[in-house]
């Protein structure tokens, strides 16, 4: 068990909250909410040690626009691949989009 | 000429099989050897360093026959050749452990490839190559003609007719090897009938097979081809949903071969309802080179296949395929006739596509399933999984990869590696170098164990995106092209953001978004089938699931 804690730069606060997956076997859960101004935080609890480089990679890919909406993100993980987080996270996202746009 | 030498002898291998059928003529009623002596009629027709086919395939064992092998006495039996479709079962390794056999020419070795390296690095085994399917059945008629034959099948009569049963498999490429090139041919059958008139049909004529011995239980069978769809998960959907969208459609494939996995059968049970949706039926996927994957039940049901030709059986598919004559291959009483080496040649020169996993890719697009320590094989995924340059007949998909107006271009198959970029467990798929080659060099081979080289991957496709590695205009934009879809690997993590988009813009690249794919509809709830039962109902309950499959 390890919890790991990562900031980007962001925008305004993003509008709506949202979860997507479960946490699951080789799954995880993505809890998005209206971030800080400024600054897209995530925290993740996750089952297996020693991957905080690879969190680092796949959600420096995702949060790459510095004028994106600013989320506080939590993400409970129970041993997903680096390829079902980054569906997971898209899967939030794109739902937040919807949210937001009705 | 000089008149003192000897006349030339022209018939060695036939008076030698000759000699040694006459030394069973006390143990044998005809063709039939009694059960219990069968090790002594193996010491008399099997001699010191023959070339031995074993029936060991994907799914049928010639399990009673490699047993009772490994029970000769290796003072009268040893310096065996072996030549094996599948190493699966301990006993065809305990030949070489006993010193009965010494030499290993093989195609596949799954469960035993642990087993396989440490034997070789003991020194008691030694390889004389790793095969594709056909490339073996091919060198038994070339340089690895064999001297005895050991095969399986359900029944047989006192005159050595041979019903396989569904699972005919490799029984009849082994068996002529043998039969025309005065090698011995003996079948272990589950049941012995007195005439062929109680046999539901011959698979193999009975003056092809010397001997038969009936089993002292069936023979064994592994149902290799059955995945559950419970445990599919919803990046699987969505590899499948990027598959159906960004390959089948965009193709037009219409005759293909599935690899084995959860990703191929995710693809299998999203066509009646994906693919439905996009109105591919009639348009992709209506002839195929395949095991009897249930799961391919939903899709048959719903009119999407016209017909599909099998390797093998499925343990649980035999009623369902009875009723189903339109679709598979079946004998006059109904069954399937499987034929591994018939299905492969489909397989690799009449289908659209070929589409299955693995283990590792590195940078280049090499593939293999063979790790560290773990000698796995090939199987007839690389037959499949290339281009065969002998192919000349055109289909919508195959010229759809010519990439100039030039007249003499040839088409090309398609070739997709559908792979996550990291497996369960932490072991990324993509990497710089294949543990492969290091496997070679360890083991004196000359080269290196690949199951499909880059130049013959037409398309990779992963959970990030599908690379179309055949637009690419040079090796080194290859490369960047596989990277942009190889997630945080090291292969990927060189990928430039920048090249990336320019690829999306030529085409060389599709995310899920390039081709309407929505992530947020990859669920579960896309599956024609979710779980076995499922499969069941959709058969109108003719297929029977193995007692492992059943959760009820």
């Amino acid at each position: 068990m390890e919890k790991l804690q990562f900031s980007f730069p962001a925008g305004p606060p993003a509008q709506g909250r949202v979860l997507a997956g479960v946490v699951g076997s080789g799954d995880l859960e993505v809890l998005v909410e209206p971030g800080q101004p400024g600054q897209t935080r995530v925290a993740v609890n996750t089952s297996v040690d020693g991957c905080a480089w690879l969190w680092q990679a796949v959600l420096e890919r995702t949060f790459t626009d510095p004028g994106a909406a600013a989320l506080a993100v939590e993400i409970n993980d129970f041993g997903a691949t680096p390829g079902v987080v980054g569906m997971r996270i898209h899967q939030a996202l794109s739902e937040l989009n919807l949210a937001g746009k009705a | 000429m000089n008149t003192l030498e000897q006349p030339r002898v022209w018939d060695r291998r036939r008076s030698e099989k000759k000699r040694r059928v006459a030394l069973v003529d006390g143990l044998a009623d005809g063709k039939v050897i009694p059960t219990g002596s069968i090790v002594a009629a193996l010491e008399s027709l099997i001699g010191c360093g023959d070339r031995v086919v074993m029936e060991g395939n994907n799914q049928k064992q010639a399990d009673f026959l490699s047993r009772s092998l490994a029970k000769v006495d290796p003072q009268r039996v040893n310096n065996l050749h072996m030549i094996m479709p599948s190493v699966g079962r301990s006993e065809h390794l305990d030949l070489f452990e006993r010193g009965i056999a010494r030499k290993l020419d093989f195609s596949f070795s799954g469960p035993q490839s642990l087993r396989i390296s440490q034997l070789l690095e003991d020194g008691q085994l030694e390889i004389g190559a790793i095969h594709t399917y056909i490339e073996l059945y091919a060198r038994l008629f070339v340089d690895l003609s064999p001297h005895v034959a050991l095969v399986a099948g359900y029944k047989a009569d006192r005159k050595g007719n041979l019903f396989t049963g569904p699972s005919t498999e490799d029984t009849p490429a082994l068996v002529e090897a043998a039969a025309f090139h005065d090698g011995i041919v003996i079948a272990q059958v589950n049941e012995l009938v007195e005439d062929e008139s109680e046999l539901p049909r011959v698979d193999i004529p009975g003056s092809w097979v010397d001997f038969i011995v009936v089993a002292d239980r069936p023979f064994f069978i592994e149902p290799l081809f059955t995945r559950d769809p419970r445990l599919i998960k919803p990046v699987h959907v969505l590899m499948a949903m990027m598959a159906i969208r960004g390959i089948y459609e965009r193709h037009q494939v219409q005759s293909l071969n599935h690899g084995l996995g959860f990703n191929t059968a995710a693809i299998e049970l999203l066509l009646p309802t994906y693919g439905e949706r996009l109105g591919l039926k009639g348009r992709i996927c209506r002839h195929w080179a395949l095991n009897p994957h249930p799961t391919l039940i939903p899709a048959i049901e719903s009119g999407w296949v016209e017909s599909v030709h099998c390797f093998g059986g499925e343990l649980g598919m035999e009623e369902y395929i009875r009723a189903r004559p339109d679709v598979f291959f079946t004998g006059r009483d109904g069954s399937l006739r499987s034929n591994r080496a018939f299905c492969q040649l489909a397989g690799q020169y009449a289908v659209d596509m070929f589409i299955g996993s693995t283990l590792q890719v590195d940078g280049d697009g090499h593939s293999s399933t063979v790790t560290r320590g773990r000698l796995a094989g090939f199987g007839g995924a690389p037959n499949m999984g290339h281009d065969p340059h002998g192919r000349r007949h055109p289909t919508p998909a195959w010229l759809d990869l010519l990439q100039t107006d030039s007249p003499l271009e040839r088409g090309k198959k398609l070739v997709v590696q559908m792979v996550e970029t990291w497996q369960a467990g932490g072991k990324p798929t993509f990497v710089e170098t294949l543990d492969a080659v290091q496997v070679a060099k360890d083991t004196g081979m000359p080269l290196a164990p690949v199951m499909i080289y880059g130049d013959d991957v037409t398309h990779v496709l992963t959970e990030e995106g599908i690379a179309y590695l055949y637009k690419a205009g040079s090796l080194e934009e290859r490369r960047a092209v596989l990277a942009a879809v190889a997630g945080v690997t090291p292969v990927g993590l060189k990928a430039d953001p920048s090249a990336t988009a320019r690829f999306r813009e030529r085409g060389l690249v599709a995310f899920p978004e390039d081709l309407g794919v929505e992530r947020s509809e990859a669920t579960r709830s896309l599956l024609a089938a979710k779980s076995v039962a499922d499969l069941v109902t959709w058969s109108g309950g003719l297929y029977n699931p193995p007692a492992r499959f059943r959760s009820w």
